[in-house]
C-alpha cells in the first residue's frame, strides 16, 4: 500500500510518500487512527479526508496492499 | 436524449490566458458565455500577499473537476465548460483560476458557473499556502 501526503500533511509528515511496509489496516478509519497516534499535528488541522486510487472513501472503506490512499487536508482551491 | 457537453479540464503551471481558452469551447449555437476569473488578492486581512503557491493531487482534482462538470450538465442545460486552474506560485493580480460556462441561455450558464467555482472550492483536492513577508499559511487547514 501506497500513501500519498499533500500541502500541510506533507509538510507534518515530511515527505509527499511513504510506502506502507507493515500490516495493511483494516480500513481508513483504523490507517486515520495510526497517523494520528504517528504524526500528533495531524490532528490538529480542521478535517482529513482520504482517497483511496484517486476516489474519496468513507471512514469504514476496506484496504488492500496494492491501494493508492491519499491524505487529503482541507482543500482551498480557487 | 441529452446532448454531450464539451469540456476542457486543466491544471498548469502557466499563466492562464482568457482568449485561447474561449477559443477551446466557442459554438455558434451559444447565446451566453459566463466568465468566472478568480485573481490573487494583494492582503488577507492585514496581511500582505507576496504570492500563492498551489499543489493538486493531479489526477483526482482532474477527475473531480469532470464530474462537477457533469454533474452541472445534469443540473443545468449548458453546452460547455472549461476549469483551468493554476498550479505552483502565482502572483498578486494573476488569475488563480478561470472558469468558463456557455449555453444558448443565459440564467444557465451565470448559475452553472457559480455551481462550479463553490463545488470546486469545497472538493477538489487542491491546496493553497499563502505567502507573506513574515511567514506562510495553508490556507482553511487549522479550526
Amino acid at each position: 500500500m501506497k500513501i500519498l501526503f499533500f500541502g500541510i500533511t506533507k509538510e507534518i509528515v515530511g515527505r509527499s510518500e511513504l510506502e506502507w511496509n507493515g500490516e495493511i489496516p483494516e480500513n481508513i478509519n483504523s490507517l486515520r487512527k495510526i497517523l494520528a497516534e504517528k504524526y500528533p499535528a495531524i490532528s490538529g488541522l480542521k478535517s482529513i479526508a482520504f482517497a483511496v486510487n484517486e476516489r474519496y472513501a468513507n471512514d469504514d472503506q476496506r484496504l488492500d496492499s496494492k491501494d493508492v490512499v491519499a491524505v487529503i487536508p482541507p482543500v482551498s482551491g480557487g | 436524449m441529452e446532448n454531450e457537453i464539451r469540456s476542457f479540464v486543466a491544471l498548469s503551471p502557466e499563466e492562464i490566458d482568457l482568449n485561447d481558452c474561449r477559443e477551446k469551447i466557442r459554438s455558434s449555437e451559444n447565446g451566453a458565455e459566463c466568465h468566472f476569473v478568480g485573481t490573487v488578492r494583494n492582503k488577507t486581512g492585514i496581511r500582505e500577499v507576496i504570492r500563492l503557491e498551489f499543489e493538486a493531487y493531479e489526477p483526482m482534482a482532474v477527475s473531480e473537476i469532470n464530474t462537477l462538470i457533469e454533474k452541472a450538465h445534469k443540473l443545468f442545460e449548458i453546452s460547455s465548460a472549461l476549469v483551468h486552474h493554476r498550479l505552483g506560485v502565482v502572483n498578486p493580480e494573476e488569475t488563480a483560476v478561470l472558469i468558463i460556462v456557455t449555453s444558448p441561455h443565459r440564467d444557465a450558464a451565470f448559475v452553472a458557473c457559480r455551481f462550479l467555482i463553490d463545488e470546486l472550492k469545497k472538493s477538489v483536492p487542491i491546496w493553497k499556502k499563502e505567502v507573506y513577508a513574515d511567514g506562510e499559511v495553508w490556507v482553511s487547514a487549522h479550526p
